[in-house]
């Protein structure tokens, strides 16, 4: 099953776990499991037109979905999907 | 690869630096030519706080020639946890003043330079101009954009490092044909929705392990050796003690680096993030209560609920007796209030307390307010001996 590591500024919406499993065939549909076992981080990921928020990157194990096939992407046992929000803290 | 800075006449090294650097000129990948590349760099860290702490102490440790530092701000007790270079005795002096001082006397040899402003669209290009590599180590989305703007625009790398609670990321952004921070992310987010170190909390440890990534980077990039983090974006999470990376590219349609550029010159960065001013947005249009007015309505036995929203690990720090209903659980417990009753909602400061109030309004409840300045205002101006955090 392909696991979605949760960053640490969306734990607060996602039951404070870390990963989270999901039965997908894409990218899409495992986003999609997410946000219906996590309602609440609907609004951090996405916009209210339904598309991806610009600072929320996704990543299918080290490969930018953008430059995959997008949400189309397929996945298969043992991927890892990586959210990554941007981040500016430094101080 | 192509090295930044060649080797110029005047960076030949005196018998003293010899004798300082020995462990860098005894092994191969720096050497003599390495370390005479290091005294010729120049390089800029914005920001003398968290990470541009470890930043600035090993590059002068180190020998880089010329340290720029950018800062505006003043020690406080509460940036001691982390930011190591300065002391106790610093809080209050400028965080310049503080640096120097420490840089000084680890290494006498470096030209330290010191810029007493905020770094802005005014003035960042022609900065960057002077230096050979930025360093960013700021603390916002507006000073990240501008930093990463100008590079692009100035042509100088741009070695970056970012931070929240235990987890960070580090990559090299704006080489000649590496990706830039806007590949990464064309736009930030909207305000408030990603909660900064002030308010998020950071392990002190974590800016000193990204810091000193960032230092190696800016090393590695000085001496051409090894495999700098261009293209990579490092994801540091130290609880887990686990380093992933993923793979960045330059986009063609990147607005500051790409084929057809937008961004042709730095703009108004508050502007583009949504923030006004430092400030984070209050609600500002939600019904107030000073705390000198809820201190006389408390004395005077008025009945009132005071309702608190910040974490329970906050509470524990101090609190005024009140209700805890942490912001992010409101929603699924705001059966547990009564809307008859006056209620006071407050927080820290004041800014999440607004939005409870906003979101409490929005659902039915007439007679809540929020209280201004939070728990650090009632400790200011009611109760000197409640801690502040």
């Amino acid at each position: 099953m392909p696991q979605i590591q949760i960053p640490t500024p969306l734990r607060q919406y996602a039951g404070k776990q870390a990963t989270v499993d999901v039965s997908a065939k894409n990218v899409g549909e495992a986003l999609n499991g997410l946000i219906t076992q996590h309602p609440e981080l609907r609004r951090h990921l996405y916009t209210d037109d339904g598309s991806l928020r610009a600072f929320v990157n996704v990543y299918v194990n080290d490969e930018d979905m953008r430059y995959l096939q997008k949400e189309a992407t397929a996945l298969k046992d043992g991927d890892t999907i990586s959210i990554v929000p941007s981040i500016a803290g430094g101080c | 690869m192509a090295t930044l800075t060649e080797a110029k006449p005047e960076a030949v090294l005196s018998n003293d630096e010899i004798l300082r650097y020995s462990r860098h000129l005894i092994m191969p990948e720096v050497g003599m030519e390495g370390q005479q590349k290091l005294k010729a760099a120049k390089v800029l860290c914005i920001g003398a706080g968290g990470l541009g702490s470890p930043l600035a102490l090993y590059l002068t440790a180190a020998g880089v020639g010329t340290l720029g530092i950018v800062d505006f701000d003043v020690v406080d007790y509460t940036n001691l946890q982390r930011q190591i270079i300065h002391t106790t005795a610093d809080v209050g002096r400028k965080k310049l003043d503080s640096a120097a001082d420490k840089l000084k006397a680890i290494n006498p040899y470096i030209n330290l330079r010191t810029f007493d402003t905020r770094l802005s669209s005014a003035n960042a290009l022609e900065l960057f101009r002077e230096f050979d590599i930025i360093a960013d180590g700021t603390d916002n989305f507006p000073t990240r954009y501008l930093v990463n703007d100008a590079c692009v625009l100035t042509g100088k790398p741009n070695v970056y490092g970012s931070i929240f609670r235990f987890e960070g990321q580090a990559s090299v952004f704006a080489t000649e044909n590496g990706p830039c921070y806007r590949c990464l992310y064309p736009e930030p987010p909207p305000p408030g929705l990603v909660p900064s170190c002030a308010e998020g909390g950071v392990l002190g440890i974590l800016p000193g392990l990204v810091g000193v990534i960032q230092a190696t980077e800016t090393i590695k990039l000085i001496l051409g050796q090894g495999d700098p983090l261009i293209g990579r974006l490092l994801l540091v999470d130290a609880l887990g003690m686990k380093f992933r990376e993923l793979k960045l590219r330059k986009s063609a349609d990147c607005p500051a680096c790409g084929k057809n550029p937008t961004v042709k010159e730095l703009i108004d960065y508050n502007e583009f993030c949504g923030v006004r001013g430092e400030e984070a947005p209050v609600a500002t249009d939600v019904p107030t209560v000073t705390v000198q007015e809820l201190k006389q309505q408390l004395d005077s036995k008025k009945d009132l609920f005071i309702l608190d929203v910040r974490e329970p690990h906050e509470y524990q720090i101090c609190n005024l007796n009140g209700y805890l209903i942490p912001l992010g659980d409101l929603p699924k417990r705001v059966h547990e209030l009564d809307s008859s009753r006056e209620i006071v909602a407050h927080c820290r400061s004041g800014v999440r307390s607004g939005k409870a109030v906003a979101f409490l309004r929005q659902a039915g409840f007439k007679k809540v307010r929020n209280l201004t300045g939070g728990i650090l205002e009632w400790a200011d101006k009611i109760d000197p001996g409640m801690p502040k955090y």
